[in-house]
């Protein structure tokens, strides 16, 4: 599959980068309407964490997708999307910091230290910056083949952001379940298309 | 950016509800014939207005209590009860009481409600999650009925459950708890003044998200002390375990009182955003009725027995 240029740098990925501003688009309209409900500052957070954890599994389904229906293009996708998992981890974080906790640094700390689920989400953040910041051409060039190992981090991140989901929910685990179930398969094609490759190479 | 103002909180709605309320309460009390109390009701009704709690909170609105909600026999989302809770029927409905007292049995929920007198208790509810709301119940003492069946001297605490039917309550057909729902609390914590059986909420009926047509309201613990839609209540000698406990018994424990100094494992009680609030304020040590409850605790090390 491919699409034409300049098709796709001009028309396709800007589609996509609209598309992939919706959530925030929809989710300030909501809050424009007054429809966020009783507690908007929880459903920001929720919404801007659940659109997170998406963009990173999305970002990690695009290798997947690739080899799967075979659409090198998409490749050119994927820094602006694991761009989007950062922009909208950045929202979350700042609902929590600002919103939720008011900057009252005593408690945002004690949550770091003795809450699991805070701790695991912020370590995940933290480890999404050097790839935020690592993500232009300059960088990629300078860091050579360090940039590819440096990259491998969205795999942590992606299983702290999970966890993180997964220690939050009171009782009723159906959604995060989802997401590791997504992320599962996602790995799980790793896996097995190394194994192939490996195969292949030894013959 | 977009966080509603308490004063963007739909002020008639409350207004409106006293008013209606308090005309209806003038209206029975002048016909009782007190005009004494018939007056200083409307006085009350003049100042309907800003109606506050004990500690000059603001009510809640009306329509956040009834659509905020947790109650998982109705799904695991906040607005999910106010969604699927019509299929909940409330009538006919009725109590078992049972266990440790002289007179058990099985009541329909009008007789067991005739006796009762109701009155309004303004109270504040708080979350575990961290969130707080100031409710005002329409109900009457806990203890007053659990009298008039005369538990026995080996009746320690009293145990509730809420229906179990997961065609009526689809969130039944999931086990993300163990159904069904069941609570308990000390004798005298049952017994006490504050503890209220509500059947209502601003002079309305209670809805079915909000617990209808019976539930508890315990307003010195986190909320899910405070069982829903309650078929049967039992007198027994060993304490009970309740749902939440059953789920993890780390983080839930038999009392739940609202105490700032205990944190939940997963989040801190210091703080709790009252809705319709933008900031957190602090959360009061047994959610500000210490003056009136913590003679119950005496003694008793609350980090231990949270």
């Amino acid at each position: 599959m491919k699409i034409p240029e300049p098709y796709f740098s001009r028309l396709f990925k800007p589609f996509v980068f609209a598309l992939a501003l919706m959530p925030l688009v929809s989710l300030g309209l909501a809050a424009w309407q007054d429809k966020l409900g009783a507690n908007p500052i929880e459903v920001i957070t929720h919404s801007t964490g659940d659109w997170t954890l998406r963009f990173l599994l999305i970002t990690l389904s695009i290798s997947t997708l690739r080899r799967l229906i075979n659409w090198g293009q998409l490749i050119r996708l994927r820094r602006m999307l694991g761009l989007y998992a950062f922009f909208y981890a950045t929202l979350h974080l700042f609902t929590y910091l600002w919103l939720d906790q008011f900057f009252w640094w005593e408690d945002i700390l004690a949550d770091i230290i003795k809450r699991p689920f805070i701790t695991v989400g912020m370590l995940a953040f933290v480890l999404l910056i050097p790839l935020a910041a690592t993500s232009t051409n300059a960088m990629i060039r300078r860091l050579g083949k360090n940039w590819l190992k440096l990259h491998k981090l969205i795999y942590p991140i992606t299983i702290l952001g999970v966890l993180h989901f997964w220690w939050l929910v009171k009782a009723d685990v159906r959604e995060p379940f989802i997401y590791m179930a997504i992320l599962a398969l996602l790995l799980a094609e790793r896996v097995w298309n190394a194994w192939r490759f490996k195969k292949q190479f030894l013959k | 950016m977009i966080i509603r103002k308490p004063q963007a909180l739909k002020d008639h709605d409350v207004t409106d509800e006293s008013l209606y309320r308090g005309r209806r309460k003038f209206i029975k009390t002048m016909g009782a014939g007190s005009i004494l109390l018939g007056s200083s009701l409307a006085g009350n009704v003049l100042n309907a207005k800003a109606r506050q709690d004990d500690l000059k909170n603001e009510l809640t609105s009306y329509k956040d209590i009834t659509t905020y909600n947790n109650f998982y026999e109705f799904g695991t989302g906040k607005s999910d009860p106010a969604k699927n809770a019509h299929t909940l029927k409330t009538s006919p409905w009725s109590v078992t009481v049972d266990g440790e007292c002289a007179k058990p049995g099985s009541f329909a929920l009008e007789d067991l409600l005739k006796p009762m007198q109701t009155e309004e208790r303004i109270y504040r509810f708080r979350c575990v999650e961290g969130w707080s709301m100031v409710i005002p119940w329409m109900g009457f003492e806990l203890g007053k009925l659990l009298k008039r069946f005369e538990p026995t001297s080996k009746a320690k605490y009293v145990y509730f459950e809420t229906l179990l039917d997961p065609e009526q309550m689809p969130g039944q057909k999931r086990s993300v708890l163990e159904w069904p729902y069941v609570e308990g609390l000390r004798i005298d914590e049952a017994m006490h003044p504050l503890t209220l059986l509500a059947t209502g909420i601003y002079g309305k009926d209670l809805l079915n998200q909000n617990g209808a047509p019976l539930r508890l309201v315990v307003p010195w613990k986190y909320g899910f002390k405070s069982i829903k839609s309650i078929v049967k209540i039992h007198f027994l000698e060993e304490q009970p375990i309740s749902s939440w406990q059953k789920a993890n018994a780390v983080e839930y424990g038999f009392y739940s009182n609202v105490n700032p100094n205990v944190d939940h494992p997963r989040w801190s009680q210091k703080r709790e955003r009252r809705i319709g609030e933008f900031r957190k304020r602090k959360t009061l040590f047994l959610n500000g009725y210490a003056d009136e409850v913590a003679a119950l605790y005496k003694g008793m090390d609350l980090k231990k027995y949270y």
